[in-house]
């Protein structure tokens, strides 16, 4: 059985199949961006991404995302030493405080503009209505996003 | 949309997740240890009998009060706190025992085998009623569930009374909050080769967890290293319980000489660690028949819990700013910190202010109205002024009293005179109920009188010309490194990238007091500006012993002289300094302006400067379901001077936010003297679609007693939503609430 993790593919035995998929990330891959803040699924600090849908990762055994793909925060970099667009957003819009949301802030923001490259603010603060941000207030964060969307745009824009 | 890119020396690290909290580090060698509580609130600890669960697998050891080298109770005013429950339990949170194990999993499961026997004790569960002269005490040692007590005597109360035309007579009560930082207390503990034990800790005073683990240890403080890594929160909440944490976990470790960390469950996080002060408040409000204020009594009663902490310090607080930012000749106010059995109380953002604001606002509203004035009026007539005296007997005459300007900001922008003829006031034939508020305050900067108040800073140039700066001061999330950074950037005309801030470490600087009382970018921000004022020095004087000149200044990089031509680059000039035998190396003191405080008479100088600021929010309820929508924020607060606007704003935001849910959500519910509220799903916190979108606007009066002109932001944002919310409820609802959090009954 495999799951695969940032593009990387891990074997996995069948005694691991219990294992919660945060526990795994953060302590056998050492992908520590992964957070536990209240380990019941009710904060999204330990989002991740499951086939580019947002999911908390402590809600989660290995049994559940066999054969899938999971982007953590460590995956989204384009290259290695590069930022996302989304990332170098939310550090331009002033989203960062004490950072432990903010991985799964920047996860959670990384499904909805999979889905919607345009979203509106009220759009923005659904997709995030399940990380808990107890520093920001969500302003800059909501302020990042649509910032990040703007970019990622223009991006194409020129591109094509 | 146009930004000012924020500037944070941490930032790339946090968003791509490569920050390196205390959870994510692992030691060679590491072990894990839990903390083992009983069902008791209150009662005598008889025995506890450790061998089953030393039988568990993997465990290593279990330690219990009678392990502990050095002093089992401490705390930061009484050292009432047992760090391991020796005879007594206090409360609930209190722990008897510590599992170590080889896994923290093995060590959870084995905790479960602990037994012991107790014998309980009635508890005091009620702050008002442990007054009460009959009351069991729950310290007899302190011989009163008086913890503490706080007055003012201003004017004169007979004259006060006679000349007031109306009376308000009020009780406010505010809940139990929880400071809810996302990351939960966790500590490595590693016993050092060279004897020195070396701490890791989401703890936001390192200088206070040091003299936590020294005590217990029984080492002296150089034998103790507490290190900063990233914290996920602090909010005033990572000072005792995160110290006491780290004081564990380096017991474990000097006992079994190897690395231990404990990373606690949110479960036992919201159990143990301390919470916002639960307050009564009678007030009682004479005025004139125009609006003028005569008098104030007040009787606050704050629920301290189980132990001590700092309640001396945030009640404080609350007795110096009961009557909010207003002129009172005559006050007469009692304060009183409790023991109860309940879980201890301790710091938290406002730290005292969120609560007298509250009532005091509320009762500005309800007296505008009675006296048929505007809310808007009332205020200009009663608000401190330059030159006014505080209750306290202060004058206000060594800064700019910006309340008027902050007031008159935040309702112009919100439009608040024409909304205002808007509000429903309950009007039955509205489908939703609109309401406007806003609320005022004044806060005192840093400490004041509640404590010795200085820091320092350390600007240490490398021969190549990049810079380590270090201050006393911690970075909780708020920013603080990047504002040092900034500061020392501006004074040394180099860019922010140059200077890195090195990691700090209490064997390093010197202990600069806790990060607390918005006192980080006052006190720190001084530091690094002497700092940087001796380094200069000792450049110029290089310089001048080369024959560059007398005067210098220094921007964009390089060193000018008197006639503004360039004398030499940055790195030129460090060149030349070591090159002549000088260090391009500075330590620089900033110790606050002297302020006073007489506890009889409660009389003084309390703080040695003011933040003033006004809030105003926008809402609709529903007269159906009682449910309240929050349509639009607007801020104002004079913070002397920006050093790094965005993330200014994001103080502005994250108090107005959490301040929100302290009006609306927040409860952290305590029955029978046990916490209730057990994780998030049963503790209401705001997500970003209950907030509306929020203005803040940024005042700047450069403050002349702060060498960096900057005064603080974190907790003035944290004190006025509250009451703001009340006020537009009541212009909602027509209905006042005197209660936290407020319930709209339909």
């Amino acid at each position: 059985m495999k799951i695969i993790v940032n593009m990387r593919v891990h074997e996995i035995s069948e005694s691991m199949l219990d294992t919660k998929l945060s526990f795994w990330l953060r302590e056998e891959l050492d992908l520590c961006g992964t957070k536990i803040g209240c380990d019941i699924g009710v904060c999204g600090s330990c989002t991740v991404l499951v086939n580019s849908k947002a999911l908390r990762s402590c809600k989660l055994k290995l049994r559940d995302v066999v054969d899938k793909e999971i982007l953590t925060i460590e995956g989204i970099s384009p290259e290695p030493d590069a930022l996302h667009p989304i990332q170098t957003a939310f550090i331009d819009a002033g989203a960062i405080q004490c950072g432990f949301c903010t991985p799964g802030m920047v996860l959670s923001a990384y499904a909805l503009l999979l889905e919607n490259p345009d979203p509106n603010r009220d759009q923005v603060r659904k997709a995030i209505k399940g990380n808990l941000c107890r520093c920001t207030g969500y302003q800059q964060i909501v302020d990042a996003v649509i910032l990040a969307a703007k970019r990622i745009r223009s991006n194409k824009d020129k591109e094509v | 949309m146009n930004y000012r890119p924020a500037f944070r020396n941490d930032a790339i690290a946090k968003v791509c997740g490569k920050a390196t909290y205390t959870d994510d580090i692992k030691v060679f060698g590491m072990v894990h240890a839990v903390p083992v509580y009983t069902d008791a609130v209150s009662a005598k600890l008889l025995s506890i009998d450790v061998l089953e669960c030393l039988r568990e697998p993997d465990v290593l050891a279990v330690f219990t009060s009678k392990d502990i080298p050095g002093a089992i109770r401490f705390g930061q005013i009484i050292r009432d706190y047992p760090i391991l429950a020796d005879d007594v339990i206090f409360s609930n949170g209190d722990v008897i025992a510590l599992v170590v194990a080889s896994t923290r999993e093995a060590a959870i499961k084995a905790a479960e085998k602990i037994k012991y026997e107790v014998e309980h004790i009635t508890p005091v569960l009620d702050a008002e009623a442990a007054l009460d002269n009959g009351s069991p005490l729950v310290h007899p040692d302190h011989g009163s569930n008086i913890c503490n007590e706080h007055r003012i005597r201003t004017g004169d109360m007979e004259k006060g009374e006679a000349g007031s035309h109306f009376i308000l007579e009020e009780v406010f009560t505010t809940q139990r909050i929880e400071h809810a930082y996302l990351e939960p207390e966790v500590a490595i503990a590693i016993p050092r080769s060279d004897g020195v034990m070396e701490i890791y800790g989401s703890m936001q005073h390192p200088f206070s967890t040091r003299r936590f683990v020294a005590n217990l240890l029984g080492s002296p403080l150089a034998d103790v290293e507490v290190k900063t890594v990233p914290m996920g929160g602090g909010f005033g909440g990572k000072d005792d319980t995160a110290a006491i944490v780290c004081a564990r976990a380096a017991l474990c470790a000097k006992l079994l000489n190897r690395p231990v960390k404990i990373r606690y469950e949110r479960e036992w996080s919201l159990r143990e660690s301390y919470k916002r002060h639960p307050y009564k408040m009678y007030y009682r409000m004479g005025l004139s028949k125009n609006g003028l204020i005569h008098f104030v009594k007040a009787k606050l009663i704050a629920d301290g819990g189980a132990y001590c902490s700092v309640t001396p310090w945030v009640t404080w607080r609350s007795t110096v700013q009961c009557c909010g930012a207003y002129r009172v000749p005559n006050v007469h106010c009692d304060t009183y910190g409790v023991y109860t059995n309940n879980v201890f109380s301790g710091a938290m953002r406002g730290f005292g202010s969120p609560q007298v604001n509250f009532a005091i606002e509320q009762l500005m509203d309800m007296a505008a109205q009675k006296c048929g004035i505007t809310e808007r009026e009332i205020r200009y007539l009663n608000m401190l002024r330059q030159n006014s005296s505080t209750i306290t007997g202060q004058v206000l005459d060594q800064h700019r009293v910006s309340l008027r300007e902050a007031m008159d900001a935040v309702l112009n922008k919100i439009g608040y005179e024409e909304k205002r003829k808007q509000c429903s006031m309950g009007n039955p034939d509205h489908e939703s109920w609109y309401g406007i508020g806003f609320a005022i305050s004044y806060r005192g900067m840093s400490l004041g009188a509640e404590g010795v108040d200085f820091n320092s800073a350390i600007i240490s140039v490398q021969p190549d010309g990049s810079v380590l700066l270090e201050t006393g001061i911690h970075e909780n999330g708020q920013g603080s490194e990047s504002a040092m950074i900034l500061i020392a950037a501006e004074e040394l005309g180099i860019p922010a990238e140059r200077i890195r801030y090195r990691q700090p470490s209490t064997s390093n600087i010197p202990d600069g007091g806790t990060t607390v009382a918005s006192r980080g970018t006052i006190m720190g921000g001084g530091a690094v500006v002497d700092a940087a004022s001796i380094l200069k020095e000792k450049i110029n004087a290089v310089l001048k012993e080369a024959g560059h000149g007398n005067t210098f200044r220094y921007r964009r990089g390089k060193i000018y002289d008197a006639q503004d031509c360039v004398v030499m680059n940055w790195d030129e000039a460090i060149k030349l300094c070591y090159n002549t035998q000088c260090y391009p190396y500075a330590f620089g003191v900033f110790k606050a302006p002297q302020v006073s405080w007489d506890e009889h008479s409660g009389q003084g100088n309390a703080y040695f400067t003011w933040v003033y600021a006004c809030q105003a929010v926008e809402l609709s309820v529903d007269p159906k379901t009682g449910a309240v929508k929050l349509l639009n924020m607007v801020a104002a607060h004079d913070l002397g001077k920006a050093i790094n606007p965005p993330m200014a704003e994001g103080q502005f935001y994250g108090g107005m936010a959490m301040a929100t849910g302290y009006a609306l959500y927040e409860d952290c519910r305590v029955e029978e003297g046990k916490v209730i509220t057990s994780n998030f799903h049963n503790y209401r916190l705001v997500r970003a679609t209950d907030m509306p979108e929020m203005k803040a606007i940024l005042l700047e009066n450069a403050d002349p007693n702060s060498p960096s002109s900057a005064k603080g932001i974190g907790e003035p944002t944290n004190e006025l939503m509250a009451p703001a919310i009340a006020n537009a409820i009541y212009n909602a609802t027509g209905k006042r609430h005197f209660d936290l959090p407020i319930r709209i009954k339909v």
